[in-house]
């Protein structure tokens, strides 16, 4: 059997898939462009002067206002848990990540219960203080652009969190040794030393919380904030012009351009950071005592208490008014339908993941990287554009079909993708490859390439190497990979009210009908049962990376005493 | 490679796995693409079945339906395409995707006026855009659209946002009356008077009456009801409990009213099963369900309003032809934006 030949074909083929489903993940993008060409009717003049200053504006606001929230909240609680030590850090580890699990729209309408004026908090301090309307006090109101930046902050800050702490942890304990040595105080290392160096790691977070912002319809539409995104629902929809909702969908992209770039900048550095340091040893932590201890606690249970029990205690307390409806056949269908839909999803995602980082490694030639590139940028497409970008070229695609078997074979296939859950499908992975890939090609980064080099030197030809070496030492990285593009699945929204089959319905879809038509009840208990979904990867992600951290430092050490 | 494949093979079976139900076509069933929410329209389809035994499927989304059945094209396994307003059934012509129903059944029970001229779309029910006002802290009997910019109602004021179909109605409605530039100052005056930014729907600003927070709001009829009979949401009868309804302009020209209807779509796969639903829709009976399990106006003659609603006073129709609102509807959402008047009260 001869190797050398067959060896270039493989590689031939896995740049030959990977542009293949990099066209099909951009194939939506590409038909959102098409429809800017439509004729937009004379919408733009209109809507320069009135709605789109307003919603830049706003946009901007919203973008800033999250990003700090998240970045200081994901930078003190990050420093907090990993650098010093306080009663209950060990639970804050990991609880930290939970309000993960809430969906921004959940949030939303949970807190517009709580804080609105007819909500608790309100009429306490009506009751107490004996005010009639709402013209005898002033109460922020949160159904607006600070509600919104509130929630979305409460819910987004883990992103940052995850991937900042992780950047102390990977920080060399001693960098960080030397600078106390030398007399630095633990505020002068916090603001010297590690923020500088954990900024890459930092930035990363930020962009990816700012993309889930960007992207939200359900929480901003709640409250009335005009964002770009919430305008692009409203040209096309409102006002019957798809084209100028494409244009403007066209410009939100390079905003996400942006915000990608320095997702890749930080990795850069990042890259660059922890390639010198391969000694490392757990950063001896500060220890607290007394208040300062009780301040540490207080600091990391707010965001979790804000983010996660307030939502959930009050999703619980309406849910258990309602508890019949669980065992109804409906309702268990329903969750069968979203972990179905997430599931294949998922899978289909990380295996698309792995072939395309796995191509680049490779063959890392310019196209299929820009390729390979573009095709995460559907992660920041608003689900309902998305929608429309995969409405039509699988529609096409359907009746093309449709037309040929009739005339060749006489077969009907009728909308063969558009009516099954195909479409969903496909919306999705197109959605949340970026979530996936990046967590995928991270884990190819920490492969050195002198494995591939031995594997190869020893025979095995691409796939093998694939199969035998890198998906075994993968498989933690695949996993969280998955449960992530899970969870960001059955959340997902808007593509899946537009996209679904006939009589299905999915929880986020039932969350959206009841509370449509105002009955928070009713969309407590799917919303709980979202939450409570999202939690288990959650959960299991955050006890694994503090797990695979502490098994690869004991196993530091053992290998150092050796 | 081969697990490879096998990996990506087996993605795909659970991916057609998750694909369930796939687009009806047999006989005996006929497809629904529905703006109207499921609990509204789930009882017609229940009496539809018993009657014919055709099964209905339905889709339902608040929005973009007709952008999928245009998309989906020659396939599209849309029969009907429920919805409301006179803005949508016009928009659904306007984007190609019905086809007439030529049917003496419906030309019988529908009044003219209540189609289209070329039967692409069928008005089924009419619901007025009236006032709920607060029974504690409001009065006053009768009321007027226009009186809304009165600054006596000062911080009194809520509504839905401006761009909702339901709102454009109306004020498409004023524009038609009173011209584009009274509208404007009208619209104004209303944006000043209200008592927080324009959210939620109809019923959230009956609850936020009752809880004080302003004290006359615009709605449709027919939530009074839905209100009123609700035992699964108990706290909304006590919501309705706090407000009665106000006829607008019931002096004058009458109350602005909006239709809900119905369009056949294009390239129906079960055109008779259509037509059915579709002349079933338009019957005494289903008017009936319509009018007592939805509290909607029936506009086929001789079916009564439910006594329910002729205890919230008489509606006196304003007599503007549909076509004139749906012509004036791009002005008022203008004029929306022009405004500001989903910004809320000038602070």
């Amino acid at each position: 059997m001869l190797r050398t030949p067959s060896l270039t074909i493989i590689d031939r083929f896995w740049q030959f898939a990977a542009l293949l489903i990099a066209t099909l993940v951009l194939l939506p993008v590409l038909a959102i462009a098409w429809l800017a060409f439509e004729p937009t009717g004379d919408v733009w003049g209109h809507l320069f002067l009135t709605v789109l200053p307003g919603s830049l504006q706003t946009t901007i606001l919203l973008m800033l206002g999250v990003g700090l929230s998240t970045g200081i909240t994901g930078v003190v609680t990050a420093w907090l848990v990993t650098m010093c030590n306080f009663p209950g850090r060990r639970i804050m580890d990991w609880a930290l990540l939970v309000p993960l699990a809430v969906p921004t729209y959940i949030v939303a309408f949970a807190y517009v219960e709580v804080l609105d004026y007819t909500g608790p908090v309100q009429s306490f301090i009506r009751s107490v203080f004996g005010f009639q309307t709402s013209r005898d006090y002033w109460f922020p109101e949160i159904r607006s652009l600070g509600g919104a930046i509130f929630v979305m902050g409460a819910v987004l800050y883990p992103y940052v969190y995850l991937t900042t702490r992780a950047g102390f942890l990977i920080q060399s304990a001693s960098t960080l040794d030397v600078s106390r040595t030398l007399g630095a105080s633990p505020y002068g290392l916090f603001f010297r030393i590690a923020l500088p160096l954990v900024r890459p790691a930092t930035a990363i977070g930020v962009s990816l919380a700012l993309m889930e912002c960007l992207n939200d319809i359900g929480a901003v539409t709640f409250f009335g904030v005009k964002t770009l995104t919430f305008s692009v629902y409203d040209i096309w929809l409102n006002r019957s012009s798809l084209g100028g909702a494409a244009q403007l969908a066209l410009a939100m992209l390079v905003m996400v351009l942006l915000l990608l770039w320095m997702e890749r900048f930080g990795r850069r550095k990042q890259r660059f950071d922890s390639g010198g340091g391969s000694k490392h040893r757990p950063p001896t932590r500060f220890d607290l005592t007394g208040p300062k201890a009780a301040l540490a606690l207080i600091v990391c249970a707010m965001p979790i208490f804000v983010g996660f029990v307030v939502p959930a205690l009050l999703l619980a307390d309406r849910a258990s008014r309602r508890l019949d409806d669980l065992f109804s056949p409906g309702f268990l269908e329903t969750i069968w339908n979203s972990f179905s839909l997430a599931a294949a999803a998922a899978l289909l995602t990380v295996v698309i993941s792995v072939s395309l980082a796995y191509s680049l490694r490779l063959n890392n030639s310019g196209p299929l990287r820009g390729a390979v590139r573009l095709a995460s940028i559907g992660y920041a497409i608003p689900g309902t554009v998305l929608a429309i970008g995969i409405l039509i070229p699988m529609a096409r695609f359907d009746n093309f079909l449709d037309a040929h078997m009739e005339a060749w074979f006489g077969i009907n296939t009728g909308l063969l993708l558009l009516g099954s859950g195909t479409g969903l499908v496909y919306a999705y992975v197109v959605r949340f490859l970026a979530v996936s890939y990046g967590q995928v090609e991270g884990g190819f980064g920490k492969i050195t390439p002198h494995l591939d080099m031995a594997a190869r030197t020893l025979g095995r030809n691409s796939a093998q190497t694939l199969t035998q070496i890198h998906l075994p030492i993968l498989r933690p990285v695949l996993l969280s990979a998955a449960l992530l593009s899970f969870v960001d699945c059955m959340k997902e929204l808007p593509a899946t009210i537009l996209l679904r089959p006939f009589n299905f319905d999915t929880l986020a879809t039932t969350v959206f009908e009841a509370a449509s038509r105002e009955a928070f009840e009713e969309a407590a208990l799917p919303s709980l049962a979202i939450v409570l979904v999202g939690l288990i990867p959650v959960i299991y992600l955050a006890r694994s990376s503090a797990t695979s951290f502490r098994t690869k430092q004991s196993k530091r050490q053992t290998a150092a005493a050796a | 490679m081969q697990s490879k494949f096998r990996a990506l093979s087996g993605a795909l079976i659970m991916a057609a796995a998750a694909a369930t139900s796939a687009p009806a076509l047999a006989d005996g069933e006929v497809n629904i693409y529905s703006y109207r929410q499921p609990f509204l329209i789930q009882p017609l389809i229940d009496a539809f079945a018993a009657e014919t035994g055709v099964k209905a499927n339905v889709i339902f989304a608040s929005k973009g339906l007709g952008e999928r059945i245009a998309a989906e094209g020659e396939n599209s396994p849309a029969d009907v395409l429920l919805t409301v307003d006179i803005g949508r059934l016009d928009g659904a012509k306007q984007l190609g995707i019905t086809q007439p129903v030529s049917s003496d059944i419906v030309n019988e029970n529908i009044p003219a006026q209540y189609r289209d001229p070329e039967g692409h779309w069928i008005g089924l029910t009419n619901r007025a855009r009236i006032i709920y006002a607060s029974r504690d802290r409001v009065d006053q009997d009768s009321i007027t659209y226009e009186e809304l910019a009165d600054p006596k109602w000062k911080g009194r004021i809520c509504t839905r946002s401006g761009q909702h179909v339901y709102t454009i109605g109306l004020i498409a409605s004023m524009v038609a009356h009173h011209g584009e530039e009274k509208t404007e100052e009208w619209l104004a005056g209303v944006r000043d008077n209200l008592a927080r930014k324009p959210a939620g729907n109809d019923r959230a600003q009956v609850k936020a009456i009752n809880a004080g927070e302003c004290d006359i709001s615009i709605g449709n009829t027919y939530y009074m009801g839905k209100m009123e009979t609700n035992d699964k949401e108990p706290e909304q009868k006590e919501w309705a409990a706090s407000v009665r309804i106000l006829f607008p302009n019931a002096e004058d020209r009458g109350s602005h009213v909006n239709l809900a209807g119905v369009v056949l779509a294009k390239n129906a796969p079960n055109k008779d099963n259509a037509v059915k639903l579709i002349e079933f829709l338009t019957s005494p009976e289903a008017q009936r369900i319509y009018a007592e399990t939805n509290f909607e106006y029936p506009v086929t003659p001789g079916v009564e309003v439910s006594e329910r609603v002729s205890s919230w006073g008489e509606l006196k129709p304003d007599a503007l032809p549909l076509a004139d609102i749906a012509k004036n509807r791009k002005t008022a959402s203008e004029l929306v934006d022009k405004v500001g008047f989903d910004n809320g009260p000038a602070s």
